[in-house]
């Protein structure tokens, strides 16, 4: 079974946005998307329909402080809590691929689904009046028509960190995977039993490798410098005694 | 490139320019409108990444603050007030044409041209040369001109175009200051694989932002005192013997030997075994270096000598003379970690682990690759070296008074570590290395300017000694912006943040006419905003406004255009040509030059019109020799054509593309100009990268085949080593000067001690000078600005999808300031500096140095202004720290004004402000302060969009957006 | 979480109405076997009280429609019935609505044949239908508390009592005016309907408090370093990725201050059981038609707060991600 899913690298993540215009440049106009709307564009409190966004959290105290941006999107759980509540079916999870998706002509626009769900991914379409979210880019990912590497969702391939990866998370052998192996990958509210697909790897510190012993070094080049004092021939020496 | 994926959709390469990063870029279009743009994945600056700007690029296109139709202020309307009247181009350029002939004829200095975010200054520059005007520059001073000079002047490249860190073999990265806004992609794709390959990432800066926050260590300083801490981490360097000998010996002027003789006119010049007839503009090989084994004087690079770095020596007559490292190292000596603890906030302990960190790093990890060079001297090696500790810095360390000097003391640091353009270190750029100086001066006299003849020097240089400044005989400036005076004579992007105050106090004379492209000075382009504001509506005693007449282009409805008595219509960059020039500002790749080219994706909107068309018709008109032949006919059909056709001189091959070159475009750099250029540039990702082979990509400053190689292609015109100034004889030369030692211009008497002050051969640490001028117990904070990286300057906050990211600004400080100064988190503060006062909303923060307060920059708006409506977050939450900032220094002498800038360079010295924070009272809370009356729309832009906008490329809404304007 | 009117009308006015029918047969039900009641049968209660409940019910399918984005598909709302308890309550509201109306209706017409009789009772039709109307009033109680209590993650609604409360408090309110409505009719039923709407009351009003205790003691298994991975005691959001607000922003806040929501906490303990209570004591004792119409009244007023709070009050983890709201 296939369960494609998104690693994001918040040990990279330097929280551009990029994957956020991205996303809603190819969401709004990509086929059958519908659009995504901004509401109050030019004016006061702007606000629209995002399928990702980045937020900065700051994590401990001066000086001892991280800053931790933090891209956030649909999860694609493996167990969506957003989906059994749907009262119209609309809210759906594919067998094929494991992709969470909405069919915006079934969906009612209650907004259940965005209760349901403990990320606040899922956002409505004011306009449209019907709830929307991350896709996976599932009308990019399977298009032929692109080239190989350019079928991945738009958030990913923009990613100037490439702190995204896209892959089969239940391929052990995908990049995904062994990311998630390696680097200790996790996802984010366990508690809830929703086992979110898309996971997360920490920042991982580089510490200073230096010795202070690493500075006493016989080729220090200070030596060279040293100034052998010029010596007059006249002095005497053995030479005047020894034969 | 274009491509049909399907019928509906076709795909168009270009260039993108929501910043001046440049990447390529794939255009998707349906039914004639912009559907979707993504990174392309063949250009080597993105590889096919794209940023939050880039794909929010759209929406600029489609932006409802876009001019569409050239305006003409009306009759009986005051400046800034907005009313315009829609004219045609005709009407425009007549306009244009009567008063520049007239003031071509008469007194051409009277036309200043100053541009700001472009990325044409090759051919801004040419037309201000032609027309004969002084007064050009772009915005580089008022941005990062003591990152390019203070660099320049050192290693003879600098970062951002010219060069920058190599991550890709690094294993320690010190990033110094902010520095998000520049070469943004390609940094955050080597920042990303850097840490993936364990790198070690230290981040300095007052504020934890942009990339400091992925560093694996946040050292928090107080703004302004990097140089400081660099000096004294240079001191531990040397004090450890952590310095690269052979580097320093082979490489610098470090083993060179100065002469000491105080009684000696040449005391501070380095001894000369030979003096040439002729200098060109390079070092001539003709110092000295005291040889270790015959224990005197030796010329340089003597094969098999060896110098001493350290030590006094004298001469066979007595002179007394020391090798300049020796000097550096006795200049450093009091700069102590403890001493630089003090001023920088950073522990001492903290200060010599950084040394020893990165000095070790630097010996311990070398990287050898398997690539065989020679150098000048004929030395061949068998691989090249590299120290993998590399630096990045920008505006941080720039925007301070003192920041030629702390980038110089960069530059040592970078150079004594044995960085220079070597594998993990700096490298270099084409068309960098060049000589220190490099060769290009401005004129250098008031005889530079005559009627109706170009300008007799280029419009901006490289000084390299008094002589070549731009003063009359009593040594006062020829520039407007009194660039290349004694007040900033290293002013080598010009000074345009002084421009208008300059023009207005008729100091050094008035203007008659000043045309501004892209560049919003009366607003976050201008220091002193809301005086600045006032200058260009002041009139003088007969009612007429000082500075007569005003010309604007841009593509959008900027604060700055509310003041235009004459507004140009500019296209976006997806309606347009553009070459990124190997004569400007390429985007060459480390291994060759790279240029790039933007290609007209859809047709230009409504009346606008490409800056450069408005440049080379007006060049045409007024019969410019480089726009017309003999006969004074016009030259070049349109932009398009002046790009292939033009050569730097008749003959020379070199035009403004260097790809595909001579008649059928097989050359390279060089050769006849092919007709068929753009056609080679669209079909290859609008870019031409040529490689170099791999001995000519290191050690490029005495690279004998790279040198070699540049000169033959036009690079440079000598093909000499281009030796690192740890010690600054160009300098020096000013200092002499100053201090009436020299021949040759000498600095007015008000300006001798400024000017001996801060001209030092080696770098120095000094308060920023406001700091110096005011009571810090006054104002106890220092006041930053940070880059946002998802807001390029001022551009976006027209753009619907950016600014809901960020749609107003905070001032972030530290809990402790609201504690000691009365507020919380979330109140309305006042921000006061001793320029006056700005009023925003607090907001905490764990991640910035109690001692400094920051806000992201230009995201603050005037009402109304780029086509917002008059209570949007920008402007009614949104404030600009640049009303406080003064373009001046405060507590001058009476009459006296200089620039609030550094002394050297003219930089302009943004992040000096210090201001002391208060909380507002009821009464004036709720919005920021100032408030500006409600910036009118234009005739010709589109109404406005109401509610809702949802945007579906191709659905033919947005195109017609500006089809129903109001014109 | 941010009230909508549309929901709290809803679950309000069918509660209201559901616990009216359920007090309507169990009028029957004393009648039938003669627990308490009339001599004659109060059929002029029955179908005016049914008139109520099916008004009840369509004001609040009405209001529900307000919650829709797309009230022309609600059709659909049905399908899910296996797995949403949103599903379900779709389809138990109308048969629900339907079956008590049909019970009014018989009753109206009088189509009332005996079905069987067992020992001296006939059993009639309504009160087979009742019988089964009233089955699908609590059922739609559970669907309607479950819709909320289904929702493990938000802590406050995830428990029994949220069912236990939406159930009692509908019942509290019904039967409030149906005491009322019989006091009008000058049914002997009014004794029953009063004591059962004060047991109702006070009963509910034990179990709210139970409510509010428990959820203000909670502590939630979510927190900002379960939210973003990273394992600190002091994280702090310094950006939520959109300054001019979100549909995260709006959906999910009251942005309301603590004391506005201590106020609509006393406000509604006060109006909802309090007063009421009191009402319906005066009024039960003195068979004052008009003050248990107030005391009816006030307590829907009560509960229309009640229910803004129950909103209010429910934090959804997802604000943790949108702290610097």
């Amino acid at each position: 079974m296939t369960q494609l899913a998104l690693v994001i690298d918040l040990n990279v993540c330097v929280g551009c946005s990029a994957c956020v215009t991205s996303c809603k440049e190819w969401n709004t106009s990509s086929e059958g998307g519908g659009g995504m709307v901004d509401k109050n564009p030019y004016g006061k409190d702007p606000t629209g329909t995002f399928f990702n966004r980045v937020q900065t959290f700051e994590v401990g105290e001066y000086p001892n402080v991280e800053t931790v941006h933090f891209p956030k999107s649909c999860l694609h759980c493996e167990d969506p809590p957003c989906v059994p509540v749907c009262p119209t079916g609309a809210s759906y999870k594919r067998k094929e691929d494991g992709i969470v998706l909405v069919d915006y002509d079934k969906c009612i626009g209650c907004k259940y689904c965005s209760w349901a769900c403990p990320y606040g991914a899922r956002e409505i379409d004011e306009k449209q009046k019907v709830m929307k979210k991350c896709t996976l880019c599932v009308d990019r990912i399977y298009d032929t028509s692109l080239r190989e590497d350019r079928r991945k969702p738009a958030c990913v391939l923009a990613c100037p960190t490439s702190a995204r990866l896209f892959g089969d998370v239940h391929d052990p052998m995908s990049a995904v995977s062994v990311a998630i192996n390696e680097r200790g990958g996790y996802q984010l509210m366990p508690e809830w039993g929703t086992r979110p697909s898309n996971h997360y790897l920490p920042r991982r510190k580089m510490k200073s490798q230096v010795t202070e012993e690493s500075l006493n070094r016989i080729d220090n080049p200070l030596k060279k410098e040293e100034q052998r004092a010029p010596v007059s021939s006249d002095l005497p020496s053995l030479d005047d005694f020894l034969f | 490139m274009t491509t049909q994926t399907n019928q509906a959709t076709e795909i168009k390469s270009t260039t993108c320019y929501m910043c001046a990063c440049r990447c390529g870029i794939n255009v998707h279009l349906k039914n004639g409108e912009v559907k979707y743009i993504e990174g392309n994945p063949d250009h080597p600056l993105n590889k096919g990444v794209i940023c939050a700007k880039g794909s929010s690029g759209i929406m600029k296109q489609y932006s409802p603050a876009r001019l569409t139709t050239p305006l003409r202020r009306k009759a009986n309307a005051t400046r800034g007030e907005g009313q315009f009247e829609a004219i045609t181009w005709e009407e425009a350029f007549d306009t244009l044409e009567t008063r520049l002939r007239h003031i071509r004829a008469t007194d051409p200095k009277k036309f200043g041209l100053f541009t700001g975010r472009d990325q044409m200054q090759a051919l801004t520059g040419l037309f201000a040369k032609q027309f004969g005007t002084p007064n050009y520059a772009a915005h580089g001073g008022f941005c990062s001109v003591n990152m390019a000079a203070g660099m320049i002047y050192t290693i003879g490249g600098s970062f951002w175009e010219f060069g920058g860190p190599d991550l890709h073999h690094a294993k320690l990265f010190v990033m110094i200051g902010t520095a998000e806004d520049h070469h943004s992609n390609p940094l955050k794709i080597e920042l990303a694989e850097f840490k993936r390959n364990g790198g070690r990432m230290i981040a300095i800066n007052p504020v934890r932002t942009g990339y400091a926050a992925v560093a694996d260590e946040w050292i928090p300083i107080r703004p302004g005192t990097d140089g400081a801490l660099l000096l004294a981490i240079t001191r531990e360097i040397i004090e450890q013997g952590l310095y690269d000998r052979d580097f320093v010996v082979n490489y610098t002027n470090g083993p060179e030997l100065v002469n000491l003789d105080p009684n000696n006119r040449e005391y501070g010049m380095f001894l000369r075994f030979e003096v040439p007839l002729e200098e060109g503009c390079f070092d001539p090989q003709n110092k000295l270096w005291w040889d270790k084994d015959l224990n005197k004087p030796i010329s340089t690079h003597t094969p098999g000598a060896d110098p001493f770095l350290i030590g006094e020596f004298k001469l066979k007559d007595g002179t007394p003379v020391k090798p300049a490292f020796q000097l550096l190292r006795e200049r450093v000596e009091s700069y102590t970690a403890e001493w630089a603890e003090d001023i920088t906030g950073i522990p001492a302990a903290t200060i010599k682990r950084l040394a020893h960190e990165m000095g070790i790093t630097a010996r311990d990890q070398k990287i050898e690759l398997p690539i065989a060079w020679t150098d000048v001297w004929g030395n061949e090696h068998d691989h090249v070296t590299g120290n993998p500790v590399a630096f990045h810095a920008m505006r941080g360390l720039a925007a301070h008074s003192n920041g030629f000097q702390s980038i110089r003391a960069l530059s040592i640091l970078m150079s004594l570590l044995g960085t220079i353009d070597r594998p993990g270190g700096f490298r270099h750029k084409a068309p960098y290395p060049r000589p220190i100086p490099p060769c290009p001066k401005t004129g250098t006299s008031p005889d530079a300017v005559k009627p109706n003849t170009p300008l007799d020097g280029m419009p901006l240089g490289w000084p390299a000694d008094p002589d070549d400044l731009f003063v009359d005989d009593a040594g006062e400036p020829v520039r407007i912006d009194k660039g290349f005076s004694w007040e900033y004579p290293l002013s080598v992007h010009g000074l345009m943040h002084n421009v208008i105050t300059n023009a207005w106090r008729g100091d050094p004379y008035k203007l008659d006419t000043l045309l501004i492209f892209m560049a919003n000075m009366a607003w976050n382009s201008s220091m002193n905003t809301t005086e600045v504001r006032d200058m260009l509506k002041d009139k003088d005693e007969n009612g007429d406004y000082k500075i007569p007449f005003l010309v604007v282009c841009d593509a959008f409805h900027s604060e700055m255009t509310a003041f235009a008595d004459l507004i140009l219509p500019d296209t976006t960059y997806l309606e347009r040509y553009d070459v990124m020039s190997m004569l400007d500002r390429p985007i060459s790749e480390y291994d060759g030059p790279v240029d790039s080219v933007r290609i007209p994706i859809l047709p230009p909107t409504g009346q606008c019109k490409p800056f450069q068309e408005v440049l080379i018709e007006l060049g045409s008109r007024l019969g410019f020799p480089a726009f017309t032949d003999a006969k004074g006919k016009r030259k070049f059909k349109d932009y398009p054509d002046f790009i292939i056709n033009f050569e730097t001189a008749p003959g020379s091959g070199i035009g403004f593309l260097s790809g595909w070159r001579g008649q059928n475009g097989q050359k390279t750099m060089r050769g006849e100009p092919n007709p068929n250029q753009w056609e080679q540039y669209a079909k290859n990702n609008c870019m031409h990268h040529h490689v170099m082979p791999k001995s000519y990509q290191y050690m490029r400053n005495w690279n004998e085949g790279y040198l070699q190689w540049a000169k033959a292609n036009g690079l440079t015109r000598h093909a000499e080593p281009i030796n690192i100034h740890l010690y600054s004889e160009v300098l020096h030369k000013f200092r002499r000067a100053a201090q009436g030692i020299s021949h040759g211009k000498q600095p007015p008497e008000r300006l001798r001690k400024r000017v001996e002050r801060f001209f030092d051969a080696l770098p120095f640490y000094h308060e920023p000078l406001e700091n110096e001028m005011i009571n810090k117990q006054d104002f106890p904070l220092s006041a930053l600005t940070q880059r946002p990286m998802a807001m390029y300057h001022s551009w976006d906050s027209q753009n619907a999808w950016l600014r809901q990211i960020h749609a107003h600004n905070y001032l972030h400080m530290h809990p402790s300031v609201g504690e000691k100064y009365g507020f919380e988190d979330g109140d309305w503060i006042w921000v006061e500096s001793t320029h006056g006062r700005v009023r925003c909303e607090a907001r905490y923060s764990q991640s910035v140095e109690p001692n400094t307060v920051w806000t992201w920059n230009a995201i603050g708006k005037a009402s109304g202004a780029w086509g917002l409506e008059k209570d949007a977050n920008e402007c009614t939450r949104g404030f600009l720290l640049n009303h406080i900032i003064g373009e001046e220094l405060p507590n001058q002498a009476e009459g006296e004004h200089i620039s609030n800038s550094d002394p050297i360079t003219g930089q302009a010295a943004w992040f000096d402000v210090r201001v002391k924070v208060y909380k507002a009272d009821k009464k004036d809370q709720g919005s920021t302060f100032p408030q500006f009356p409600t910036q009118p729309r234009y005739p010709g832009m589109a109404k406005p969009v109401g509610k809702w906008q949802t945007f579906i490329g191709g659905s033919g809404l947005f195109k017609n957006r500006f089809k129903r304007g109001e014109a | 979480m941010h009230p909508a009117f549309s929901v709290i009308f809803l679950t309000t006015l069918i509660g209201a109405g559901q616990g009216l029918f359920l007090a309507l047969y169990t009028g029957q039900v004393y009648n039938t076997f003669g627990v308490v009641g009339d001599v004659m049968p109060p059929q002029p209660l029955y179908i005016a009280g049914t008139v109520i409940v099916t008004l009840l019910m369509a004001l609040g399918l009405f209001a529900s429609f307000f919650h829709l984005g797309r009230p022309e598909r609600a059709w659909r709302a049905a399908t899910m019935w296996r797995t949403s308890w949103l599903a379900r309550e779709v389809i138990v509201l109308p048969a629900f609505a339907g079956t008590a109306f049909l019970w009014g209706a018989l009753h109206y017409f009088g189509i009332d044949p005996v079905v069987f009789t067992t020992g001296t009772v006939e059993v009639k039709l309504t009160l087979l239908v009742g019988l089964v109307a009233g089955v699908l009033a609590f059922l739609l109680y559970v669907c309607t508390g479950m819709i909320y209590a289904a929702i493990k993650f938000i802590q406050e609604w995830a428990t029994p009592l949220t069912i236990v409360n939406y159930t009692l408090l509908g019942l509290a309110s019904g039967f409030s005016l149906a005491a009322a409505l019989s006091a009008y009719y000058c049914s002997s039923l009014v004794d029953a309907y009063a004591l059962w709407a004060l047991v109702f009351t006070l009963v509910g009003f034990v179990s709210r408090i139970f409510a509010l205790r428990r959820n203000g003691r909670l502590k939630y298994k979510s927190t900002a370093c379960t939210a973003i991975g990273v394992r600190h005691p002091k994280i702090t959001q310094i950006s939520q990725g959109a300054m001019g607000g979100s549909f995260n922003t709006r959906e999910f806040f009251h942005h309301k201050t603590p004391q506005f929501m201590q106020a609509i906490k006393v406000f509604f303990l006060i109006m909802a059981f309090i007063v009421p209570v009191t009402l319906v004591v005066i009024g039960w004792s003195n068979q004052f038609a008009l003050v248990l119409l107030a005391a009816a009244l006030i307590q829907y007023v009560g509960l229309l707060a009640e229910r803004w709070f129950f909103f209010a009050q429910a934090n959804h983890p997802q604000n943790l991600y949108y702290q610097a709201t």
